[in-house]
């Protein structure tokens, strides 16, 4: 390994690492403020990190955010802002709930076919952008942002109370209140703590590992292929660097975004699954914001696949330990919103001013290259 | 003819459109065997003026930033922290400090805003998002820390808070015990006059002062940023910033403060909420509506005047919904609807675009079906039709609309 290549992954790491500090110096700021302790806190939260079941449970929460972020990734790369992902995994969610319901199939095809379901509805929904975009030059960030809208407040709303099971009850008698019909069992994806469990010791407290994890690490594996092994791959990150040159150089830029656009909404369609294998079934408190979290995490990450995981398991660590500070009472535990916050802002301006060093470095380093040639 | 209207002064210009938009209802009214009344009924007028004045705010917001060259996707999350704020200066200070308090919550957002896009060169959308995401969770650990001791707040709520005074027109509205003539003219029951009094009754009944102030900042809106020397700057800025630095300007002040003012805006937008609306801060009481306010801005093509009018258009809807319970009058929207997508079509001929008139003539035609087809309309119809519209309407015009030249560029003082 040689210095230039130790400084790359030097400056590749400086930005997140001043972001997460910042951010960790600003949140203390605010603790201290409130009258709370940073160090029992942040202790508080360790600590609660570290156990095997809280484990668990951010693997669960950081499974969704890393798909959506994925989503919201896609379209990054391309310099197209699908801020949709909200309402494309809703609506695939209660759609694919809907169909997984209403058909009884051996375990495979019915998982399935849910999942390919919810993948062609948020495909479809993220096209009807797209469509828009290409033909009636409609910018994306206002015609999502409007969908958002619908899908959650128009079309989710009405199908919950379209598809309304009435009244049922679950096996044990307990009335399943509002929501679609229930899911058999062979439509869920199941757990795989067994997976687990073989590197660990037993997993207590009832808590399960979602399998739509392996879900997860598949996108993740795709996505890195798709984007550096394809053409479609390499269009779309020519058109992201810079569009005219790609159109010059043949790309079809029409195509390029309803393709981008559709294939954001079909991975975006897979973040309520985790969800879905949880309650097997949609209903009204149906996990929100994962698509507005995702484009945190994609922001980030980078766009990157691994920065993607990195950035999804650091915000489900914040939400998930952060419960601990209400039963310590250490401090409130809506200080990681905050630090959430700050950390996404700051590392988007971290890595912008490293990106300006870089560029500078770079345009230094080949100016003293040409001027030693110039001396021979 | 519509020569003859686009040549008119400003105000007669749209006092002309309104006067056609009142004449559609009313005649959809006539239609609808008087059922639908509600379209044009003072209590209408007056819900959905109040329920446009976030929208307007957050879109003039969103012009000063525009104009300056910043694009701001951030004004939902500026509104976010002008709905808190706003509430929480109004249960400490009253509601007049609430709104200025509110103000200055929306204008830090603003700031951090201008300390992404100009001081670094952040992208504008990526701000954007980041500080969207943002706002929501400053509010709630801002909640955790202050409301939370308050009687009557919690997490998601603040204590309950005074609105503004109300002030009521005398002689045409009836103020201070003066005749009430739009009353008069209103139970006369002449179609059209009688729509018109009754709207403009609502518009000037029991009117709270900060809708005066909101309404008034349109016309100073527009004179600041095309009658002043500081105007002139902020639009450089938007325009053509290299020329701008050319000439001396210092276009990053010019950014910042034109960013800053648009976060208080948004903010002002914010604590209108929470203050004039539901009393109480809220957690998600925006209900996206500074979103909304972008796409207000993008169909009043950057204008005042414009953004006042998708501002009415887009709060109509809204008010609509209220005392509607039959569902007749949101019904008769659908008719509205396609009047409106029929004059498309005229438009798109004489223009002599085909497809356009096509996809007008066809969505225009499944509303009147649906009209005709059915007697109510179900109520999430209702809820999302601003969005619809946004959209429709951009389907039309996207390509007609001029945004300031540099909107969205990154500027960088001497690098072109």
């Amino acid at each position: 390994m040689n210095s230039s290549m130790i400084r790359r992954i030097g400056l590749a790491l400086a930005a997140p690492t001043a972001a997460v500090l910042f951010a960790t110096i600003a949140s203390s700021i605010f603790l201290v403020i409130a009258g709370s302790n940073p160090f029992t806190a942040y202790g508080d939260m360790f600590e609660y990190g570290s156990r095997l079941e809280i484990q668990v449970d951010i693997l669960n929460r950081a499974t969704p955010l890393y798909i959506s972020g994925v989503a919201a990734a896609i379209g990054f790369r391309m310099n197209l802002f699908n801020i949709g992902v909200e309402g494309q995994y809703r609506l695939a969610a209660i759609v694919a709930a809907y169909v997984g319901a209403s058909v009884s199939l051996p375990a495979f095809f019915h998982i399935a076919l849910i999942l390919i379901v919810a993948m062609l509805v948020g495909g479809a929904y993220a096209g009807v952008a797209g469509v828009l975009k290409v033909s009636r030059g409609v910018n994306e960030v206002i015609s999502t942002i409007m969908l958002n809208a619908i899908a959650i407040s128009g079309l989710i709303a009405w199908l919950v109370r379209e598809w309304q099971a009435g009244g049922t009850v679950d096996a044990t008698g307990a009335n399943l209140g509002i929501g679609t019909e229930p899911i058999d069992e062979s439509g869920l994806i199941p757990n795989i703590n067994s997976w687990l469990e073989l590197f660990t010791r037993e997993i207590g407290k009832g808590k399960e590992l979602t399998g739509v994890l392996l879900v997860a690490v598949a996108v993740g594996v795709l996505y890195h292929i798709v984007l550096n092994r394809t053409r479609f791959g390499f269009d779309l990150r020519a058109t992201g660097i810079n569009p005219f040159a790609a159109r010059a150089g043949g790309v079809n830029d029409k195509r390029m975004v309803l393709g981008a656009m559709v294939l954001s909404g079909v991975v975006a369609g897979l973040v309520g699954m985790a969800e879905i294998a949880k309650l097997g079934r949609f209903n009204p408190n149906f996990v929100g914001n994962l698509g507005f979290a995702g484009i945190a995490v994609a922001l980030l990450g980078r766009n990157h696949p691994g920065g993607i995981a990195i950035g999804a398991l650091l915000f489900a660590f914040l939400d998930t330990a952060s419960g601990v500070l209400q039963v310590t009472g250490s401090a409130s535990r809506e200080i990681v919103f905050i630090m959430q916050g700050i950390i996404l802002l700051a590392a988007v301006i971290a890595y912008e001013v490293v990106q300006r060093y870089r560029i500078r470095e770079e345009a230094r380093m080949a100016s003293t290259l040409l001027a030693g040639e110039a001396e021979e | 003819m519509i020569d003859k209207i686009r040549r008119l002064p400003a105000y007669a210009r749209w006092a002309t459109y309104a006067t056609i938009g009142v004449l559609i209802l009313t005649l959809v009214q006539e239609l609808g065997q008087n059922q639908t009344s509600h379209l044009t009924a003072t209590s209408t007028a007056q819900t959905a003026l109040k329920w446009s004045i976030p929208i307007l705010l957050a879109g003039l917001g969103g012009l000063f930033a525009e104009r300056a060259g910043i694009i701001n996707i951030g004004l939902e999350g500026m509104m976010i922290l002008g709905t808190w704020f706003g509430a929480w200066g109004a249960f400490n200070y009253g509601p007049y400090w609430g709104i200025v308090i509110g103000a200055i919550g929306g204008a830090i957002g603003g700031l951090i805003h201008a300390i992404a896009t100009v001081g670094f060169g952040v992208d504008h959308i990526i701000s954007g998002v980041a500080i969207n995401i943002l706002g929501p969770f400053a509010a709630r650990f801002l909640s955790s820390e202050v409301f939370t001791g308050y009687q009557g707040g919690s997490v998601t709520q603040s204590p309950r808070v005074e609105n503004v005074d109300k002030f009521t027109m005398p002689f045409l509205a009836g103020g201070y015990e003066t005749p009430n003539f739009l009353k008069w003219l209103g139970d006369k029951e002449i179609p059209l006059l009688s729509d018109i009094g009754n709207i403009l009754r609502g518009i000037l009944t029991q009117t709270s002062w900060a809708t005066i102030i909101a309404l008034l900042l349109v016309p100073i809106s527009a004179y600041v940023l095309w009658k002043t020397r500081f105007g002139l700057r902020v639009r450089i800025s938007g325009e053509d910033p290299w020329a701008g630095e050319s000439q001396g300007v210092n276009i990053y002040r010019y950014k910042f403060i034109a960013v800053m003012i648009s976060g208080a805006f948004a903010g002002f937008g914010g604590a209108f909420i929470s203050i004039e609306m539901s009393s109480i801060y809220q957690e998600g009481g925006t209900t996206g509506r500074g979103f909304i306010g972008l796409a207000a801005l993008i169909f009043g093509n950057w204008r005042p005047g414009g953004i006042l009018a998708a501002a009415l258009l887009f709060g109509y809807p809204y008010a609509l919904q209220f005392g509607d319970f039959d569902g007749f009058a949101s019904h008769a929207l659908l008719l509205v609807n396609a009047i409106a997508l029929f004059g498309v079509v005229i438009w798109a001929l004489r223009n002599d675009k085909r497809t356009d008139a096509a996809i007008a003539f066809v969505l225009g035609s499944l509303s009147a079906i649906w009209y005709f087809v059915s007697d109510t309309v179900p109520d999430w119809w209702v809820k999302i039709l601003p969005y619809v519209i946004v959209i429709v309407v951009l389907i039309f015009f996207a390509q007609r609309l001029r945004m300031p030249a540099a909107n969205g560029q990154i500027y960088r003082r001497g690098q072109t």
